[in-house]
């Protein structure tokens, strides 16, 4: 990737048990991200990967277990804590996520506006989030006028307009047609250069993880089965662990 | 004893519903004057509810008066009771009829048109996305939308109201020979504060009940697309129920605090 990874975790993930019911979801999962690396989480579906994230961003409670933030325990932080932590964070959402009720430019402003005094220029970031996605001419569409690749891009531009020093991922390529699924890899690749944000990738998609990772989890059976690179796992013996490279 | 099982499933599941729609309310009350408020907002859930809504409840409030004064004509004719039209159609329709026809068509209207929007954002993670991003989702659509709701009702219902006297009053014209003045002052004459006051204050609680239920359902849709057709039906039944219980009690306060 050409980017440098510092060792110290920017987040940390410490024994998460999550259950529904009698469905252990979670049953101790572990795992570190740190600084400037990118770190893909794979598992098959209803792994737990989902369940996982939004326990990260505070959108679910774990039962036990620590999610630790750049150094902030997020299930101890208060709500006006919590908020000020999300700045910190990018998150992609699997469906783009977009607000159909509002426009682009209505869309990237969003996240803005709990900040005001922070963010004063508010259109200067929102041109330089769409033309870093290469979508500046789109500023004034609804969602409803969007293709799915474009709506992922705008999804794309709303989770960096804050410079989050976390993006997290949430299966960027799932649904996209292959020349359009590359192009969000490349830009994916592009914002992680020129912002230097760890970035945290889910997904069960083996190309996605090929081009993007530095560094894999798979999560299998509510726990870190396995950690590596993806040549380390994608030669591993284990049979669980071959069943993702097959 | 399965069936007595599933009754008491059933019952059991509502009185849950209720609990968690208590809930749902007390968390309204309770962020609905914390800064930060959301104007903007709250002045677009307005316009979309009061402005967007004019053409039903005129047109439904037209027919309404219509339909009531042809349908009471030939009984008060047979009495040689003519002349107490326009009293008797004014209010029957600021009292209760007006009230509750329109707060139902709005219950379909509104009620339903929030529970299918935010269950569709439930659904689509919009909401999880507001979230995220550090805003208060449930004061950003919640909030706004049920106070939005209990401010355009009353003004819909007077809008309504007046629009069925009208077409009272255009009955009245081309049947009774009666001229548009002489119905009003009628009309007028026949109507005190105590009948106009404890309807508009049933309004309120009436807008109240619609916003409420209609964000509790679509705040809460699970199950996908299927959930966001459930929701939008479910609001508009409960608030329906919810209504007439409405309209029980303030009728039933009215008479002791008004001598109906």
């Amino acid at each position: 990737m050409g980017n440098l990874i510092d060792i110290r975790p920017v987040l940390k993930i410490n024994n998460l048990k999550k259950s529904f019911g009698d469905n252990h979801v979670l049953k101790g999962f572990t795992m570190a991200l740190n600084k400037g690396e990118n770190l893909v989480i794979m598992g098959k579906s209803g792994s737990g990967k989902s369940v996982m994230i939004k326990c990260l961003v505070g959108l679910m409670l774990p039962d036990s277990g620590e999610i630790e933030i750049m150094g902030n325990d997020i299930t101890k932080l208060k709500q006006q804590k919590l908020d000020n932590l999300r700045t910190e964070l990018g998150f992609l959402f699997q469906g783009s996520a977009l607000y159909d009720s509002m426009t682009v430019r209505e869309n990237l402003e969003f996240p803005l506006r709990t900040h005001k005094e922070k963010y004063a220029d508010s259109e200067k970031l929102v041109l330089e989030a769409l033309e870093n996605v290469g979508l500046a001419d789109a500023i004034d569409l609804m969602p409803a006028e969007l293709s799915g690749g474009m709506k992922r891009r705008i999804a794309l531009a709303r989770a960096i307009i804050l410079h989050p020093k976390i993006i997290i991922y949430d299966e960027p390529t799932t649904g996209l047609d292959p020349i359009t699924a590359k192009e969000i890899l490349q830009l994916m690749r592009e914002i992680q250069q020129k912002q230097g944000a760890s970035s945290l990738i889910i997904t069960h998609d083996i190309d996605c993880s090929r081009v993007i990772s530095n560094r894999m989890i798979l999560l299998i059976d509510g726990i870190n089965y396995a950690e590596g690179t993806f040549k380390e796992l994608s030669s591993s013996k284990d049979k669980k662990i071959q069943a993702f490279f097959k | 004893m399965k069936k007595s099982l599933h009754i008491s499933d059933k019952i059991k599941s509502f009185l849950i519903e209720i609990g968690e729609l208590s809930f749902f309310a007390n968390r309204f009350f309770k962020e609905a004057f914390v800064k930060p408020f959301e104007f903007k907002e709250l002045l677009r859930q307005c316009y979309y509810m009061g402005n967007r809504s004019l053409l039903l409840v005129g047109v439904t409030g037209f027919i309404l008066g219509l339909v009531f004064t042809l349908q009471s004509r030939p009984t008060l004719i047979e009495f040689g009771a003519e002349s107490w039209m326009p009293s008797m159609v004014s209010i029957s329709i600021i009292r209760e009829i007006g009230p509750v026809v329109i707060a139902l068509i709005c219950a379909g209207r509104i009620g339903s048109g929030i529970g299918a929007e935010l269950g569709s954002m439930r659904v689509t993670e919009q909401i999880d996305a507001m979230e995220v991003s550090g805003t208060n989702p449930f004061k950003y659509l919640v909030v706004t939308r049920i106070m939005a709701a209990t401010l355009m009702l009353p003004l819909l219902i007077i809008f309504g109201d007046t629009i069925a006297l009208f077409g009272s009053a255009v009955v009245e014209y081309l049947k009774g020979e009666v001229s548009f003045q002489l119905y009003f002052n009628k009309v007028f004459n026949a109507l005190e504060f105590s009948d106009l006051i404890p309807a508009i204050i049933k309004s309120v609680f009436f807008g109240f009940a619609i916003g409420l239920v209609g964000c509790f359902k679509g705040y809460n849709c699970k199950k996908g697309t299927v959930g966001v057709g459930e929701a939008s039906n479910s609001a508009v039944v409960y608030t329906s129920m919810l209504l007439f219980i409405i309209d029980f009690i303030a009728v039933f306060i009215s008479d002791i605090f008004f001598e109906i």
